[in-house]
């Protein structure tokens, strides 16, 4: 029944591969990156806050497919050369998410009580460590069911670096469909590992949920 | 160098090229327009159905949200416009795969389904922030379980969950923009379009950020007025 999918196995679980490890790059960069976006949403110092806040609005307003497109064409104009799909996708992938992230996070941080940020200073904590060892690590405990959400999304955004011929998982799939026409087994098999990997992640996440309500 | 890329901007008002924007744009604001309708409908009905006393139906929509939520969207769409055919048969498949331009029709049923399992899973969360009081008062009215959903409870939480609804309702533009990748001519894929043509992809791309933009505000500033008019009497406004 699903004779298009094992004959074309490994070619597929490359393609799976692929999209696993632009998720991880996304994730590496994009996290990171939402952490200080997030700082800047909050920041006091104008010159911070509102580059910032354009960047979040710009961005979060434009899909990301035209986003991924964007990249594609202007980073060979910046470096000189063209540029390949993955570095050009796990781009276009941090700064995207980095934004959704910062608003992840912008709540995470506006959720910790001023009470702790100045006993942080109290102890003769200066700004950046005051914010490194009380601020971050609160928010991020904070946030982490949304943190989890918001990169079982990324993961799933990643299948749209298809549109910029990155062979991840659904363009190989899609290059097998139009030899074999086996379309309802392949975009099946897709689909099936999309759900597994994805409903594995949302239970993890309602976990932290639950335990983060208990511990109240 | 990369210096020597020369800007074009003309490319977004040139013939024929600012012809195929517009196109674009109207046919991103059908896909949103006709999927919202869609998306709201079977949306609001199946957040209702996962609060029914009905286990049975509890358990479809569950796993109608479950399903639309973890697969990617594109996954989706590709699904039902490749494999969606060859479900119905042979004989019906090429009757189908004949119909002019069904990857459109297939892009705002694909995105009204998809968005459906969001909008459901806001309805819920609308309906549990109303207290047991109002079903209770409802049903001690003598209204029955339908008439108490449709008169009580159904217009209190969608007013409830505008807020949310708004952030859906860009999103679905947004997402329309995925519909492009089945060929549907939406504006993505006419900014891509004049690239192939005139190899000023950075120039059509932003215009269509800029699109997509303008789009967006018009949705905010809308949806802002809706709120303010079926705003309740009694509750904290923002």
């Amino acid at each position: 029944m699903f004779d298009a999918v094992s004959s074309n196995l490994p070619f597929l679980m490359g393609g799976f591969w692929v999209t696993v490890k632009l998720a991880f790059f996304a994730l590496a960069g994009g996290i990171p990156l939402g952490i200080l976006v997030g700082l800047g949403r909050i920041s006091r110092n104008k010159w911070v806050y509102y580059p910032v806040t354009f960047y979040v609005n710009v961005i979060r307003n434009i899909p990301l497919l035209l986003v991924i497109f964007w990249f594609y064409f202007v980073m060979p104009i910046i470096i000189g050369s063209p540029l390949d799909p993955f570095p050009s996708a796990v781009i276009s992938f941090i700064i995207f998410e980095a934004t959704y992230f910062g608003e992840i996070l912008r709540a995470g941080y506006q959720s910790v009580s001023k009470g702790q940020i100045e006993a942080g200073y109290s102890t003769g904590l200066t700004y950046v460590q005051t914010t490194r060892y009380i601020l971050i690590p609160i928010a991020l405990r904070r946030m982490l069911p949304s943190m989890i959400t918001q990169s079982i999304v990324t993961y799933q955004d990643t299948c749209l670096a298809f549109v910029i011929g990155l062979p991840e998982f659904v363009r190989r799939a899609r290059i097998v469909d139009t030899l074999e026409v086996r379309s309802i087994q392949l975009f099946g098999f897709v689909a099936i590992v999309f759900f597994i990997t994805c409903y594995i992640g949302s239970v993890i996440s309602r976990r932290f949920e639950v335990r983060e309500q208990e511990g109240g | 160098m990369g210096l020597a890329y020369e800007f074009d901007w003309g490319v977004l008002w040139r013939n024929p090229y600012g012809m195929y924007l517009l196109q674009g744009i109207w046919v991103t604001i059908k896909l949103g327009l006709i999927g919202w309708a869609i998306a709201l409908s079977l949306g609001v009905l199946i957040g209702t159905v996962r609060i029914s006393p009905w286990r049975w139906l509890r358990l479809i929509g569950t796993a109608y949200v479950e399903i639309f939520r973890n697969i990617p969207f594109m996954v989706q769409l590709f699904f039902w416009y490749y494999a969606g055919p060859m479900l119905f048969g042979e004989a019906l498949q090429y009757r189908i795969n004949s119909i002019i331009g069904l990857n459109y029709y297939v892009a705002i049923i694909a995105l009204g389904m998809y968005t459906a399992s969001r909008v459901a899973e806001h309805t819920r969360a609308g309906f549990s922030a109303i207290s047991r009081d109002h079903y209770y008062a409802a049903l001690s009215t003598g209204l029955t379980h339908p008439q108490m959903y449709r008169h009580v409870i159904i217009p209190y939480a969608l007013r409830i969950i505008i807020p949310p609804l708004t952030t859906e309702f860009l999103t679905i533009f947004k997402n329309s923009s995925i519909a492009m990748t089945i060929g549907v001519l939406e504006t993505t894929f006419m900014s891509y379009k004049i690239d192939s043509e005139t190899f000023h992809g950075l120039e059509s791309t932003t215009g269509a950020c800029l699109i997509y933009l303008a789009l967006g505000l018009v949705v905010v500033r809308l949806m802002g007025i809706l709120e303010s008019r079926l705003k309740i009497p009694g509750m904290i406004g923002r």
